[in-house]
């Protein structure tokens, strides 16, 4: 099945609540959400997000990480501890450190303020296929001139096959699985070295410069694994997804 | 009725200025004890208790009597302090006590009392003028003959010299004097019902003291006191309220001081003249070459006469003359003086006549000017000193007096060998000739000595009959009269001008070591420095330990901030009296009058514009510090070193408040970019919005997509000059937390141009990286950021379509990244500048006006990676080179890689 003609479960009529406590932000997120047909529910707090995740059952939150009763990093610990839906989260520039907690406390992405609207619908849609799809592995993934099959292990660029090593494959599997969506150094480290190497980001660096050299036209200016400085890195959606 | 004209003087309006926030002070002063001051003082207590006034007793003596001991009832008093002093008990005022309780008035009885030793003040008096001064209101008792211009006075009329004194000036700062009068009859009632003293002593009393005469007198002389004090205030009131009034016309009083014991006496009695016509007084004292031969007791009495003038009100001159009375003539008449203080003489009559009498000269030459030629009573001890001072005492030296004998012997010689080969009448002359070199080498004494020898030797080796002491020759008799006459009178003068010359030398020292300090500190500019410099100076100037006090950074009492030898820390009462020093500019500590039981003695550093610290010294000699010339030297040398002290904190407060003008320059810089930059792309974006929004039928959808992308570039235009204000401020507030990684120089880079996207997308961008790259330990954002800021600045000042490179490449330790444009590069005077905050290049036209703050927040950015950036043109072209350096760290090691990429 070639991932390209499958029909992915679009915005239509899912729930999204998104949980900010300034006014003009949700007013533009409602406005343009809807828009796009999503159904949209509105929390200010935490509390009030709460009693609407469990009223309203949201396909998606859109969690801003500066709440007035509670930092949005509990509640993303809360939320998690009975559900798993996709959280998007709006953080402030400079805050990789939030950033990177958000991601390991069960957030699926994020994006910064400022934000633009076309950005932000193609992280929603990324953290919504994952969850869609989040048993069955994906067996081929096609970018512009890059084609990976995880499944038979291999990888072509402009049609020509491309050697990796079992790790760099490793590397690109789990980028594939998780494509379009940030996967933090600390992530990439323990499930592909293991957990005794989640601190070594060095070694993940090496690693993505050689898949850069590979599979990349430009190396210094990658269209494919995106950086996500002080965060970790993203594997580009094919244009036709972003879109 | 009175006439109002004027101003207020302002001597008038700094009095009162200098009232404000003082405490009240109110006398009860009586002529002679018992007349009931203490039972007035607490009647008026409880008034003011009833009246709602927060009154605590500090001390009252009741002496037993029990009317008084009544009326303390109900008034909260203070425990008194508890002093073991020499096995006695006794108990004073707890002045620390009362200024801690802090109430609205404080009852202190008997203002003349002298403090045990080891109390804060000697004197009570003190005492009171530390609680007015802390705002506290008080009451006191006084006796009239313990006022101090009084004293002598008194003495005269009751011949008994009261010891316990309290200065003029307090009664001058009273603002209320109630004098508690009886009369005589009745006072010596109650003495003899034994209601002030136990019968004995009462009966005692009555017969010395109390005898109607005197009461009669010292109850006349406590209400001529009180009368001249309201006189004085009706005056003050006049002048503060410009009520011109019958002022006596320019009395001025002139004291003549010498070092005669009875000068005190003449200073109180000119005090009385000034009081009684009330005019300002000085007193003067001429310092002739006579002054040069006193002896250290009679200068320090001289100068303790000079301040208890000072004490009393008068304004003091020294001046140098040749001769006395030219120099009060001259003196008096250039200062308008009407009168004229002066002492009697008690020389005799021959003395005059031989050496004239100043008195004399006075009252021929003063023409105008009244002459006072008081007799003062000698039987008067001279002042206690201010500061007490170390008598100089000459050392009796045995090698002066072996050598005179020596020189005798010598004279003795060649007068024998003289007298073998011709025989000659005045071999006296020989021996004149060691009493002449005597005088030269050591002095007066000695050479006195030598001569009296110098006579027996020649009596007994020359004058027949010889060998004898016997004379048969009355010539030789008269010969040997005028030896001694003559020898005596070489002594007299060779010794005179040799202690000149000592004098002189000394001086001369001084002086050379006062101006090698005054060269010395001149030349320091570091306050730390200067300090040192003058600590060590005075040290070893003066062979003592100094310590040096400036008021603590935080306002709040004083740090030790030199010594000589180093010292930091005080202790407590030595930094009490320190203290002291400091608020009230006197000194205090050992041989002072506050605080005498300290280990240093503390002066105050001043300068004509007031105190800048407080020096104090100590020395291993029991008894007092110093001699009057090392005080006196002390003094200059803290004159020179308050005044460098000042000089150098002056030059603080200047360079201060230049850096503050430039930091106003910055800010007002700051505000006017700022203001700039919200706001152009501000109006954009509101101009923009409401256009859509006011007239949406107008626009066709080239236009409205022309007006949107607008929108969209002023949006991240203001963006990003907001993130570079965050990104500034972080910088400057310190707030950066670097997480420091290895990092791959190329992925930045790339991270740099994808976000730079849109910026640099009027440009083509050429990236050349040399292959292999070490990583560099590096914070990703902060660097990412740096490069971005010279994208956008390559891309601001290049025109579009121009051409961007970025380099980078390894050079040594160091890895190199380069942007370089093709713009019109950077004038070589701004290379540096361009990283100053809101600098910009002035360019032609306005729209690449920036922000200014991008290219300093790379440097700070970069310097806090541990890497330089420098600006340059290139030299190929016109354009401008930016270049950052970071140095290579040691890689990950590089053992454990191939085992991971094959793991």
């Amino acid at each position: 099945m070639r991932l390209a003609s499958r029909r992915w479960p679009m915005a239509k009529g899912n729930a999204v609540l998104v949980v900010d406590d300034e006014p003009p932000i949700r007013r533009f997120l409602r406005t343009s959400l809807a828009a796009s047909d999503y159904r949209v529910v509105e929390a200010d707090d935490a509390a009030n997000a709460m009693r609407l995740l469990a009223a309203e059952k949201p396909d998606l939150v859109v969690l801003d990480l500066g709440l007035p009763d509670r930092s949005g990093l509990e509640l993303i610990a809360e939320i998690r501890k009975t559900s798993t839906v996709p959280i998007v989260v709006l953080s402030a520039r400079h805050d990789e450190r939030s950033k990177v907690e958000a991601l390991d406390l069960g957030a699926d992405d994020y994006i910064s303020k400022p934000f633009g609207m076309a950005e932000l619908m193609a992280r929603l849609r990324a953290a919504l296929r994952h969850a869609f799809q989040a048993q069955g592995e994906l067996p081929a993934f096609v970018s512009g001139d890059l084609t990976v099959d995880l499944v038979r292990r291999h990888v072509t660029r402009e049609g020509q096959e491309v050697k990796l090593s079992p790790k760099e494959f490793d590397l690109l599997r789990h980028l594939v699985t998780h494509a379009g969506k940030v996967l933090t150094h600390r992530h990439l480290l323990r499930e592909v070295w293991g957990p005794a190497q989640a601190e070594e980001v060095q070694y993940l660096r090496v690693f993505i410069r050689g898949l850069r050299q590979k599979l990349e036209p430009d190396p210094t200016r990658p269209t494919h694994i995106l950086t996500e400085l002080g965060v970790g890195y993203r594997l580009q959606l094919p244009p036709e997804q972003r879109a | 009725m009175a006439e109002r004209e004027g101003r207020p003087s302002p001597e008038a309006l700094l009095a009162a200025a200098k009232q404000e926030g003082r405490g009240r002070l109110k006398i009860f002063l009586g002529a002679a004890p018992g007349v009931g001051k203490t039972y007035e003082m607490l009647l008026s207590a409880q008034a003011r208790r009833r009246d709602g006034v927060d009154v605590v007793v500090g001390i009252v003596e009741t002496h037993g009597r029990r009317e008084t001991e009544a009326l303390l009832d109900g008034l909260e008093v203070v425990a008194r302090q508890q002093d073991d002093y020499k096995g006695h008990l006794l108990a004073e005022m707890d002045l620390d006590a009362i200024l801690k309780r802090r109430p609205q008035l404080v009852l202190v009885d008997e203002l003349a009392h002298t403090n045990a030793p080891g109390s804060r003040h000697p004197k009570r008096y003190l005492d009171v003028e530390e609680l007015i001064a802390a705002g506290i209101d008080v009451f006191t008792t006084l006796n009239i003959q313990h006022v101090e211009s009084l004293n002598d006075v008194i003495a005269r009329i009751t011949r008994i010299r009261v010891r316990e004194t309290v200065p003029d000036s307090i009664l001058d700062q009273a603002d209320d004097i109630e004098v508690v009068d009886l009369s005589p009859e009745d006072l010596t009632k109650r003495l003899r019902e034994g209601k002030v003293y136990v019968p004995q002593q009462a009966e005692r009393a009555i017969r010395h003291y109390f005898s109607t005469g005197n009461l009669t007198a010292l109850r006349e002389l406590a209400l001529r006191r009180t009368a001249q004090r309201v006189d004085e205030q009706l005056l003050s009131h006049m002048r503060e309220h410009a009520i011109s009034g019958p002022w006596p016309a320019g009395e001025r009083v002139l004291v003549c001081v010498s070092e005669a014991p009875a000068t005190a006496g003449l200073i109180r009695y000119a005090r009385r003249v000034a009081d009684h016509v009330r005019a300002p007084w000085t007193a003067i004292y001429v310092e002739t070459a006579r002054t040069q031969r006193l002896g250290n007791a009679e200068r320090d009495r001289i100068a303790d006469f000079l301040r208890l003038a000072e004490r009393l009100g008068a304004s003091t001159i020294t001046i140098p003359g040749r001769n006395i009375a030219e120099e009060v003539v001259a003196y008096s008449t250039s200062n308008n003086i009407t009168q004229i203080v002066i002492g009697k003489s008690d020389r005799s009559r021959w003395f005059e006549m031989v050496h004239g009498s100043v008195v004399h000269e006075l009252v021929r030459k003063t023409g105008q000017i009244s002459v006072h030629v008081i007799s003062a009573d000698d039987s008067e001890a001279p002042p206690p000193k201010s500061v007490q001072t170390r008598p100089t005492v000459e050392p009796f030296r045995m090698e002066a007096y072996l050598g005179s004998i020596g020189f005798t012997g010598v004279a003795l010689g060649i007068g024998l060998l003289i007298k073998q080969v011709i025989a000659v009448q005045s071999i006296s002359l020989v021996f004149l000739t060691a009493v002449l070199a005597s005088a030269i080498a050591w002095g007066l004494w000695p050479s006195m000595f030598t001569a009296v020898v110098s006579m027996l030797a020649y009596n007994f080796f020359f004058l027949p009959p010889i060998y004898t002491f016997t004379i048969a020759d009355p010539e030789n008799v008269l010969a040997l009269f005028f030896f001694l006459v003559v020898a005596v009178i070489v002594s007299n003068v060779t010794a005179r001008a040799r202690s000149q010359i000592v004098t002189a030398r000394s001086r001369a020292k001084t002086t050379a070591e006062l101006y090698a300090f005054s060269r010395k500190v001149a030349g320091i500019g570091a306050v730390d420095d200067l300090l040192w410099a003058t600590a060590f100076q005075i040290s070893s100037m003066l062979n003592v330990r100094t310590v040096l006090l400036l008021p603590a950074k935080d306002g709040e009492g004083l740090d030790v901030v030199s010594g000589y030898p180093p010292e930091d820390h005080l202790d407590d009462a030595d930094m009490a009296a320190a203290r002291w020093t400091w608020e009230h500019n006197r000194a205090a500590g050992r041989g002072a009058d506050t605080l005498p039981g300290g280990k240093r003695l503390f002066l105050p550093l001043r300068t004509g514009s007031g105190s800048v610290g407080v020096i104090g010294i100590d020395r291993d000699v029991p008894g007092p510090l110093l001699t009057p010339d090392e005080r006196r030297l002390l003094d200059a040398l803290c004159d020179q070193a308050a005044v460098a002290i000042e000089r150098i904190s002056l030059a603080k407060g200047l360079d201060e408040a230049r850096v503050l003008a430039e930091t106003e320059r910055l800010r007002a810089a700051l505000l006017t970019s700022i203001s700039h930059d919200l706001r152009t792309p501000l109006a954009s974006i509101l101009g923009t919005v409401s256009s859509l929004r006011s007239f949406p039928e107008k626009y066709g959808a080239t236009e409205r997509e022309e007006l949107l992308a607008t929108l969209q570039d002023e949006a991240e235009r203001l963006n990003r000059f907001v993130a570079n204000l965050l990104d500034m401020t972080r910088l400057e507030s310190g707030a950066i937390e670097l997480k420091i990684e290895f990092i791959d120089v190329a992925e930045i880079i790339g991270s740099a141009l994808q976000r730079a996207g849109n910026v640099l997308a009027g440009h083509r961008v050429e990236v050349e990286i040399e292959p292999g790259l070490p990583m560099l330990r590096l914070d990703a954002v902060l660097f990412e950021q740096v490069l971005f800021n010279l994208f956008d600045n390559a891309a601001k000042y290049s025109p579009a379509g121009s051409r961007i490179d970025l380099r980078a490449k390894r050079d040594g330790e160091l890895v190199e990244i380069e942007v370089v444009d093709e713009g019109p590069g950077i004038p070589p005077a701004d290379f540096e500048r361009i990283f100053n905050k809101f600098y910009r290049v002035q360019a032609q036209d306005r729209r690449r006006a920036g922000t200014g703050l991008g290219l300093a927040i790379c440097r700070g950015f970069v310097e806090a990676l541990g890497g330089w950036i420098v600006a340059r043109n290139r030299r190929d072209r016109s354009g401008a080179v930016l270049t950052i350096r970071m140095p290579v760290v040691p890689e990950i090691d590089a053992a454990r890689q191939p085992a991971m990429a094959h793991g």
